[in-house]
């Protein structure tokens, strides 16, 4: 150790306060401490408020009141529910029927948006222009306008009961809703599902039997029609064998109203037909980047190889696609489930509609519910962050 | 004579040769063809036949309207126009919106075009000095002569307007100190911004409205009280800045180490070294991001109806359920589709205009 160095060393612990400032390491701690108490502070009045305020307006905090007795009705219900269940069972009616839009809307966004996606990217200019309009269209409007529109501009200027509109198949649509046939199944129905576990299993076996040909022998045996065969005509079969065991709840057209079936409620209509055309047009855009992002080689060394247009498509672009395209996925269908509260806006029971809007109006426990509910929804969000983790580790390039 | 003939059986042979390729390049494609003429054929169709067609142009209330088999309502529109735009502002004082409109166009447009000298200015007119003018036209100012508006007669586009554009100026600065906090060293501010982040991305923006105008108050001492308007506008541009702060996380993700440690090794302070060396390069990247979650906030400013404000499509609602004297089947299609074409325009501009800009700046970084 030099003198010089020795010197500074020795002076260390004597340093004044504007070198505790300049030093980088005891900035940060400062910082720290001074958001950290402003932070304590800020939920400290925050809390004291709340007290303050509640006790003003005399009401008691605690979820008490989930064990009360709601006395509201709700339109539709997946579980048994009567004005006489308390507000906890809203509140997973609300929870249920939320889940049920965001299921049938995922599912029916993802067709559509496939569909455009792929339609996006067709040779014939046509086709693609079509999807370019419908994309660009959908995507610039607010979703909540397009619900209204769905449900005011459309639904609500069906024809009154009286007046349905008659479909094939005994179903018929008016401004109450979509009236389907509700199938009754006998006892005998067990028959047919069991057929067709059988059929599944059978199929699944020729199928893992033709790759087995097929790599010790180089032959492809076709498997279409046995694969259809199995799945398909094993359960018809049983089914006739069963004597037809359904029968169907037919809608009646009363004096006034339709009577009997299966109804499909307006706001449903308009939810999932609203979100899904929304979040279908989305999703067309990350498909579309998805097949893109598949580069040009891997196409042309598939038909070098001598695999057909569909076969390309399906064993090399769409598996290196998916890989692009199932993160942002996600996410769209996260955002559906999170649109999906715009349900209050048009009276659908969901979750924010029945218990952030009916059972908060009720009971005024601002605090419980509101945090109840967002509560659904950042589960729902960290569910879907955990499966993406999970998806990306699985599919990752390993680079070699 | 004969020359101009053959160049006409020229450009015939191209537009045939076009369509061979483009259209019926093979059965499969002409099949698609065809099918796209149909589903052409009926959109418009349906569109000219209900927009033009069978549409009502004239009158002052529904009566023509109630006609059975009219199409569009487009009366409801013309004399609703003001009532759209403005919602129910005083008539006598409209040219303050529009004042404030012009002068906002005035900053806007000479910031937007590339190349135009003196952008520091602009920018400093449009953060700072349009805003204190803005807030004084719009609600008023007694010192001023002019009167009083309060908020809850503002209204329609205006109110559009104002949510979307406080929501962007508010969401961007608070979006970029979002994102740099949650990749600071200090574990304390790293983890409040990610808790932050997370929290608002998790849930929809229908529940932070909700918690704006519910809970809100409550955590604030009795005697405080908040504008509707105003809880609405914090509950936007929080929500938006928690989107923000991810695009703009993007952007400082893919600068390359070596600029923050040039930074450092020139003796750069850490706000130097951000705004000088690495939010300039990282923002520019990011620009379609940015652009991005704009659309986005301007479209979900049609949320706040939910809350009780009359936004245009809040007030185009209002006028199409309780106007009696409107009552018609169409008037409502006619409304949406109005305010669906204006929030349209909007947003497809801006994202034309992300668009744009991108590739002029891609060419930039060509060369």
């Amino acid at each position: 150790m030099t003198r010089a160095t020795k010197a500074r060393a020795d002076q260390r612990p004597s340093r004044s306060l504007t070198d505790y400032f300049y030093d980088p390491k005891s900035r940060g701690i400062m910082l720290q401490l001074t958001v950290a108490v402003i932070l304590i502070w800020l939920i400290w009045s925050v809390v004291d408020n709340t007290i303050r305020n509640l006790e003003a307006q005399g009401i008691a905090a605690g979820f008490g009141f989930l064990r009360n007795t709601s006395g509201f009705d709700i339109s539709q219900s997946l579980i048994s529910y009567t004005s006489t269940d308390t507000h906890g069972r809203a509140f997973l009616v609300g929870l249920l029927n939320t889940l049920l839009v965001a299921v049938v809307g995922v599912v029916l966004a993802t067709v559509i948006g496939f569909v455009i996606g792929i339609a996006r990217l067709s040779q014939n200019w046509l086709v693609s222009t079509l999807a370019a309009v419908y994309i660009e269209t959908i995507r610039n409007v607010p979703p909540l306008l397009m619900l209204f529109a769905v449900y005011f501009g459309v639904i609500k200027t069906l024809p009154r009961p009286r007046d349905s509109i008659e479909f094939p198949f005994a179903t018929y649509l008016n401004l109450r809703g979509l009236y389907l046939p509700r199938p009754i199944w006998d006892e005998a129905i067990w028959f047919v599902l069991l057929a067709f576990v059988i059929g599944f299993i059978a199929a699944f076996w020729i199928n893992r039997r033709a790759k087995k040909i097929q790599i010790e022998t180089g032959v492809q045996p076709r498997v279409l029609f046995p694969v259809l065969g199995c799945v398909l005509g094993l359960p018809a079969l049983a089914f006739v064998l069963a004597g037809f065991p359904v029968s169907f709840d037919v809608p009646q057209l009363g004096r006034f109203n339709l009577r009997g079936g299966f109804v499909i409620s307006p706001e449903f209509i308009a939810l999932v037909s609203g979100l899904t055309l929304y979040t279908a047009a989305f999703i067309a855009e990350i498909v579309r980047s998805g097949i893109l992002s598949v580069p040009k080689g891997q196409r042309e060394a598939a038909s070098a190889l001598g695999l057909r247009d569909g076969q390309v498509m399906r064993l090399i672009i769409i598996p290196q696609a998916l890989r692009v395209i199932i993160p942002p996925l996600t996410n769209q269908y996260l955002n559906l489930t999170k649109n999906s509260s715009l349900a209050v806006a048009i009276g659908y029971p969901d979750l924010v509609s029945v218990f952030a809007g009916t059972v908060l109006n009720l009971t005024n426990q601002a605090v419980e519910v509101i945090i109840m509910t967002m509560a659904v929804y950042l589960s729902l969000s960290l569910l879907t962050s955990v499966f993406m983790n999970w998806f990306n580790a699985r599919v990752a390039l390993v680079e070699r | 004579m004969q020359r101009m003939r053959d160049m006409d059986r020229t450009s015939w042979q191209v537009a045939i040769q076009w369509a061979q390729v483009n259209l019926f390049s093979s059965w499969w494609s002409t099949a698609l063809t065809l099918f796209g003429l149909l589903i052409s054929y009926w959109i418009i169709h349906a569109v000219v036949d209900w927009a033009i067609i069978r549409a009502v142009f004239t009158g002052s209330d529904g009566s023509a309207c109630r006609v059975p088999g009219a199409g569009a309502c487009w009366p409801f529109i013309t004399n609703k126009f003001k009532l759209f735009m403005y919602g129910r502002y005083p008539l006598d004082e409209l040219w303050r919106v529009n004042l404030t409109y012009v002068l906002a166009l005035a900053g806007l447009v000479p910031l937007m075009l590339p190349g135009v000298p003196g952008k520091l200015w602009l920018s400093i007119y449009m953060l700072v000095v349009f805003p204190i003018i803005a807030y004084f036209l719009l609600t008023g100012a007694e010192w001023l002569g002019l009167p009083i508006v309060t908020t809850d007669l503002w209204g329609g586009l205006l109110v559009t307007l104002v949510v979307a554009c406080v929501g962007i100026a508010a969401s961007f600065p608070i979006g970029i100190v979002l994102a740099l906090a949650r990749r600071s060293e200090l574990p304390l501010i790293k983890w409040l911004a990610i808790i932050f982040i997370e929290f608002v991305r998790g849930v929809p923006l229908v529940t932070v409205l909700f918690f704006a105008s519910v809970m809100l108050p409550l955590f604030l001492p009795e005697n405080v009280t908040f504008d509707k308007l105003l809880r609405a506008l914090i509950g936007v541009a929080l929500f938006a800045a928690a989107y923000m702060a991810e695009v703009v996380r993007g952007g400082l993700q893919a600068i390359p180490r070596g600029q923050f440690e040039a930074a450092d090794a020139l003796g750069m302070s850490y706000p130097q070294k951000m705004g000088l060396i690495v939010l300039p390069q990282a923002l520019k990247l990011v620009i379609p991001g940015i652009v991005n979650s704009f659309i986005a906030l301007f479209k979900d400013t049609s949320l706040v109806l939910i809350i009780g404000l009359f936004d245009l499509l809040g007030i185009v609602k209002q006028a199409i359920q309780s106007d009696a004297k409107w009552f018609a089947p169409q008037t409502a299609a006619t409304g949406y589709v109005f305010a669906a074409f204006v929030f349209w325009l909007f947003c497809f501009g801006m994202s034309r205009y992300s668009a744009w800009l991108e590739t002029r700046l891609n060419s930039g970084q060509r060369h």
